[in-house]
């Protein structure tokens, strides 16, 4: 019988040559991006795009700018933690920019105080019982809507094995519904202090950096995490070696769920009201972050990590076409040319890998 | 005599109009390796699902290490002691050795219900401890098993069958598409469970392979048990003969 070495059964393996994780790739990328941006800007308005320029301020880059970037991707980033562990387990979830809205409506209804400048609150939904309760109470209210809803879209996928695309298409619709019809399309504004504080200055990046912290602990190093990548790469093998495929589904789904609604309280924490049109394609930013970290929309792979580098790389190109004075409608069109191409740029991998180079 | 670990008593199965398995009489001892062999459609595979709880039979007895036993599907089989390498491998491409071969029963550091905190030094120990066992050439057991060879793949899935030391194995044609230094690897893996005594069976259309490894060979014929022959006291023309049925009819007597 062979011995074994280093590698086992006496093959060579030399781990300075591993291959480079996928995560580095992208955060070439996003470095790649800002330089360009850097160039650009130069060439153009003699201006930087990462340094600061002013003189009446002691900084090394533009923390303006950054701050603005990363504050921007946070919300729609702590979407894009939940779709991908969706999209890891070989699914995809279009419900969560209806589910942001549905439930900042309902949120920030539990969330209202009843005396605006000494005036009753002119935007009330429920009497004045129901007026200024502790932050907890809209907290809890808006993550277990989140959560039903993911409930609900994880239960149709595992019991009627209906494709998630449709399944989270019909919540996508409902859920716009819901919120439409919660308050007649009056928006719901006044919060308390206290719910006002949730997404104050950078606590939505607090919030957001924290659950990415979170969830990539969780992917990495716990059963949930293993099993998540088990059913993405072959769900008849998860089953077969005896994991409760139809639960840890539910499960993903309802976490996605649950995520979109803390995206909910933040955002409209932050803007100090709830409307109906609130989170309108939140769900495609959030697989774009996911797709542009590397994430492979067949299952399997990708991660919290990529996703994160993902979202940043996304706020830069926003941030960047700004930066550059470019139409909000060039935005658009360049944000379905990226979408596009990193999901071309991960079917080429997985040619390439299959060939074997 | 060393005692009977798995007998089926008059086991049939059909699919629909299809019989797949007529009343199949079949016993293995306790470290007996037995090979399934028999034309294409001629029912090993279904009869290897019916002992593997992937599917319910239509008739018939099971008995398995003294009791008779009613899988209701491929878990309890394993929990009992049964590992099977079906033809499909059940694999999860994306994840690497240790997580195949602990897929589902992974060892837990810190229990948290589903965010239980894997232990995944101890994963990675026994496994390779597993894989010495079975001489399989594996560069680096880190890497998914997306990459590896076809003959990798498959000892993964035989070590992780071997690995949990059980009281049956079951291979459905482990070595088909295999390359000559695959096969013989797989071959070496089957002699070492021979010789730690786990009883084996092995469905396989080399009959070469077949009359190196095992003690007996068991010949099916339209989904019946034609044969059931030492593999010292018969040649490969006597089971071909078998298996085109030109010799043998269904009332054959069976060990
Ligand atoms: N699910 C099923 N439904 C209907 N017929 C089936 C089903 N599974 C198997 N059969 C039939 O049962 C018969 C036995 O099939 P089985 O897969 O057991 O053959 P096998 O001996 O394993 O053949 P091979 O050597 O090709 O793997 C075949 O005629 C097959 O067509
Ligand atoms: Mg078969």
């Amino acid at each position: 019988m062979a011995k074994t070495d280093s590698g086992l059964g006496g093959l060579k393996y030399d781990p300075s040559k591993r291959a480079r994780p996928p995560e580095l790739n992208v955060f070439f990328a996003l470095v790649g991006i800002v330089v360009i941006f850097e160039v650009l800007g130069r060439l153009i308005y003699g201006d930087s795009f990462l340094f600061n320029t002013r003189d009446n301020v002691d900084t090394l880059f533009n923390n303006q700018r950054l701050q603005v970037i990363i504050l921007q991707v946070s919300i729609v980033g702590i979407i894009a933690l939940g779709v991908t562990q969706v999209i890891i387990t070989g699914g995809i979830d279009l419900s969560s920019g209806s589910i942001v809205g549905a439930t900042a409506m309902i949120t920030m209804s539990f969330a209202q105080t009843w005396l605006v400048n000494g005036n009753p609150n002119p935007k009330a939904i429920f009497g004045e019982a129901w007026m200024d309760l502790p932050v907890i109470v809209p907290v809890v209210v808006g993550l277990s809507c989140g959560m039903i809803a993911g409930l609900i879209n994880g239960a149709l996928i595992a019991y009627t094995r209906i494709p998630p695309f449709i399944a989270t298409l019909g919540m996508m619709v409902s859920a716009r519904g819901l919120s439409k019809w919660w308050s007649n399309g009056n928006p719901i504004s006044f919060p308390t202090e206290g719910y006002a504080a949730i997404g104050k200055g950078l606590n939505p990046v607090l919030i957001f950096v924290g659950l990415a912290i979170l969830f990539y602990c969780i992917m990495n190093y716990t059963k949930y995490g293993k099993h998540c990548y088990a059913i993405g790469s072959n769900e008849d093998a998860a089953r077969m070696s005896g994991i409760n495929v139809k639960n840890h589904k539910i499960l993903v789904y309802a976490i996605a769920g649950t995520l979109a609604a803390a995206a909910a309280i933040v955002v409209s924490s932050k803007n100090l009201t709830a409307q109906a049109g609130m989170g309108v394609m939140y769900e495609l930013d959030a697989i774009a972050m996911a797709v542009i970290g590397g994430i492979s929309l067949q299952g399997g792979r990708g991660s919290i990590l990529g996703t994160v580098l993902g979202a940043l790389i996304f706020g830069v190109i926003i941030s960047g076409f700004t930066f550059l004075k470019l139409d909000a409608f060039y935005q658009e069109m360049v944000k379905g040319v990226i979408i596009v191409g990193a999901v071309v740029l991960d079917q080429w991998r997985q040619q390439s890998r299959a060939r074997g180079k | 005599m060393s005692k009977i670990i798995l007998e089926t008593r008059s086991l049939t199965k059909h699919y629909g109009g299809v019989h797949a398995l007529e009343d199949a009489n079949f016993t293995l001892l306790d470290g007996e390796h037995v090979a399934v062999v028999g034309d294409n459609g001629a029912g090993k595979s279904t009869f290897v699902r019916q002992i593997t709880g992937v599917e319910q039979r239509t008739a018939g007895q099971i008995f398995f290490d003294g009791a008779e036993v009613n899988h209701g599907g491929p878990l309890e089989a394993r929990e009992s002691g049964i590992e099977t390498v079906f033809q499909t491998l059940a694999l999860a491409d994306d994840l690497d050795v240790p997580s195949n071969l602990y897929l589902g029963r992974e060892i837990i550091k810190f229990n948290l219900g589903p965010f239980s905190i894997l232990d995944r030094k101890a994963m990675k120990a026994r496994t390779l401890e597993a894989l010495q066992k079975t001489a399989v050439k594996i560069p680096n057991v880190d890497n998914p098993i997306r990459n590896m060879s076809g003959g990798q793949r498959q000892c993964v899935a035989i070590a992780r069958a071997a690995a949990f030391a059980s009281k049956l194995i079951i291979m459905d044609e482990p070595t088909a598409a295999l390359g000559v230094q695959e096969t013989a690897q797989v071959e070496n893996i089957i002699r070492g469970l021979k010789e730690r005594g786990v009883p084996l069976i092995l469905v396989s259309h080399n009959l070469r392979q077949v009359f190196d490894l095992v003690d007996r060979i068991v010949v099916f014929r339209r989904g019946r048990i034609v044969a059931s022959l030492r593999s010292d006291e018969t040649d490969g023309n006597d089971i071909v003969s078998y298996i085109t049925g030109v010799k043998g009819n269904a009332d054959a007597a069976v060990a």
